[in-house]
């Protein structure tokens, strides 16, 4: 995947990416519409399909609410990028098919406006506009099977249909 | 080698007999939760997967308590999901408005959390009931979907940080107060994926009510759980109310810990967390001249019995400063009756704070008590984050309940000292 980067600070947490004033829908359409609001109450307009958010430490820090990756997936957010991610948000992630990296270069040395191209399944970054190459380690195997099934849910269906258990579940 | 707390309850839900850091495992879970906010999506995922039936109709507790009672026309329809959800299912712990608390404040007092065990939420405050000794932790609705299924979560084995608190409390100094101090020393993201361990003499002397709000903001310094091995204290709160049986555990005498750091009492006073990170802390004395319009005194972290009593033994004979309104809310029904009992109500009522049913409400940003443009609020909640009371350009300082409660009268925030 490439995209063009919108850059955030650090611990960027749930109110910011999906204030809870937005809470009384689980409608991902309307989430998208206030995705990151708190944080650039523009970056809803701004986005478009396959961009990539890098952010600093601690991205997604605060609540558990899964409105949060929802609301940037949906809004055709391609692949997070940050220093390090909350845990919650990590798992909400990976549990509902939204890519994300940990890379603390690539955290630091990408800027907003930047175009990137990610090799998922390596974990490497590459910044074509400043020609580097960042290296972040690439999901462990469950992990992967997870995001190849299309998120835990999928992957669920098919532990069930298969019965096979390659890992967890 | 031997295992930390979380490391021992992890393996025991499994099929192996060790677990390490790092390793994703497969755990049995015994309790699952969900609220009027992350359930609905729980729900519809859960249908998604097309099991016919919930594991366990026991094991899993629907919590409507954040946008309820009903804020709006669509709140009240994920609320309606819940309780549809839950008729179909035949849950037993489904707790309509009446019967209903905030969920962290609910659990723990109804006996659905338990020493030993792992109870998963989709809600980030779940690591409440580290206090009680269960590995607790919050995830994501996806998750909650799928324990709903097969009664199992994934997780990768954390390694451990280990607090010792040595000494004695100062006066005014509560388990919130200890974990306010933790967070201002390791930062937001300090535990990030750890386990953290509390103990020592100051966390022995804690009541279980202090515990619980010490262990409700584990998640606020990024960790998967903050636990408490369960003592006596522990044991007489949970026997009378323990809805299964259960096993406590302890770490073994040789469990290997990441770090372990040691505080002193007599370093903590109480403390103030300043917008826009809980990890912005100050002591009291530290804290200046910060006018206020709001106090809040509730939530999952200090909405229990020991808070509105300390709350009330402030507040009795004074009145609210009349620049400032106040919001008292208990966290539970039973704690609105015992208050009741206890005159505490009345004590509220006569100082001009007015006192609402058990809701997450202004906690969150949610209803009954938002926020302008400009306003400052003083709360007994967990977070302080841009907009979550209300206008992104608010304020949110935390405290414990004898500074809410001073600064309630003074219209600044306060030391009990300054009132009493
Ligand atoms: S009281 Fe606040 S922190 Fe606790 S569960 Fe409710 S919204 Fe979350």
């Amino acid at each position: 995947m490439q995209g063009h980067v919108w850059k955030f600070g650090t611990d960027v947490d749930t109110d910011a990416i999906i204030p809870a004033r937005y809470l009384n829908t689980s409608d991902p359409v309307e989430l998208a519409k206030h995705v990151m609001e708190d944080a650039d109450p523009t970056f809803a307009q701004k986005v478009t399909e396959g961009d990539i958010i890098v952010a600093r430490k601690n991205f997604g820090c605060g609540s558990s609410r899964e409105h949060a990756p929802i609301a940037i997936k949906t809004a055709g957010v391609a692949c997070v990028i940050a220093h390090s991610f909350a845990r919650i948000f990590y798992r909400n992630a990976i549990n509902i098919g939204l890519p994300i990296l940990e890379s603390p270069e690539a955290a630091e040395k990408i800027e907003e406006g930047h175009e990137v191209k990610v090799d998922l399944t390596t974990g490497t970054i590459f910044n074509l506009t400043t020609g580097e190459t960042y290296q972040a380690a690439p999901f462990p195997p469950f992990m992967q099977t997870i995001m190849d099934k299309g998120g835990l849910i999928g992957y669920v269906q098919w532990r069930l249909q298969t019965e096979s258990s390659t890992g967890p579940y | 080698m031997g295992m930390t707390i979380a490391e021992k309850i992890l393996a025991r839900h499994t099929d192996q007999t060790v677990v390490r850091p790092g390793d994703l495992i497969n755990a049995k879970v015994d309790m699952v939760l969900g609220n009027d906010i992350t359930a609905p999506t729980a729900i519809k995922e859960f249908r998604r997967i097309g099991v016919e039936t919930v594991f366990d109709k026991d094991r899993i507790a629907l919590v409507p308590d954040h946008f309820t009672p009903n804020k709006d026309i669509q709140s009240a329809e994920q609320a309606k999901l819940l309780r549809e959800f839950a008729r179909e299912h035949d849950i037993t712990y489904y707790f309509e408005v009446g019967r209903m608390g905030i969920e962290h404040a609910l659990l723990p007092e109804m006996g659905l959390a338990l020493p030993g065990e792992i109870v998963i939420g989709a809600d980030s405050h779940t690591c409440t009931y580290g206090a009680l000794g269960a590995l607790a932790t919050g995830v994501g609705s996806t998750d909650m979907a799928a324990a709903m299924a097969l009664g199992e979560a994934w997780f990768k084995v954390p390694s451990t940080l280990k607090f010792v608190f040595n000494g004695k409390l100062n006066r005014w100094v509560s388990g919130k107060d200890l974990i306010l101090y933790l967070i201002g020393k390791i930062g937001v993201d300090g535990a990030l994926y750890r386990s953290m361990e509390f103990c020592g003499e100051l966390i022995d002397a804690l009541s279980m009510d202090s515990r619980l709000s010490m262990s409700n903001m584990a998640i606020e310094a990024g960790a998967k759980c903050g636990i408490i091995a369960p003592d006596q204290t522990t044991l007489d709160y949970v026997t009378e109310r323990a809805k299964r049986d259960f096993t406590p555990v302890y770490a073994d005498a040789d469990a290997e810990y990441e770090k372990v750091t040691t505080f002193d009492g007599a370093d903590i006073e109480p403390q103030v967390a300043f917008p826009h990170l809980p990890e912005n802390t100050r002591g009291i004395s530290d804290v200046g001249e910060v006018r206020i319009d709001q106090v809040v005194i509730g939530s999952c972290t200090n909405g229990r019995m020991e808070d509105l009593r300390t709350a009330a033994s402030i507040l009795k004979g004074n009145k609210v400063h009349k620049d400032l309104r106040v919001i008292i809310i208990p966290g539970t029904q039973n704690i609105v009756r015992q208050a009741m009992k206890e005159g505490l109500l009345d004590i509220f009522l006569e100082a001009e704070a007015i006192v609402s049913t058990p809701t997450c409400g202004p906690c969150l940003g949610g209803h009954m008590g938002i926020l302008a443009q400009g306003e400052r609020a003083l709360a007994t909640t967990n977070r302080n984050f841009v907009g979550r009371m209300g206008h992104p350009g608010s304020e949110v300082y935390l405290s414990n309940p004898a500074v809410a409660a001073a600064s309630a009268i003074t219209g600044k925030i306060s030391a009990p000292e300054e009132v009493l």
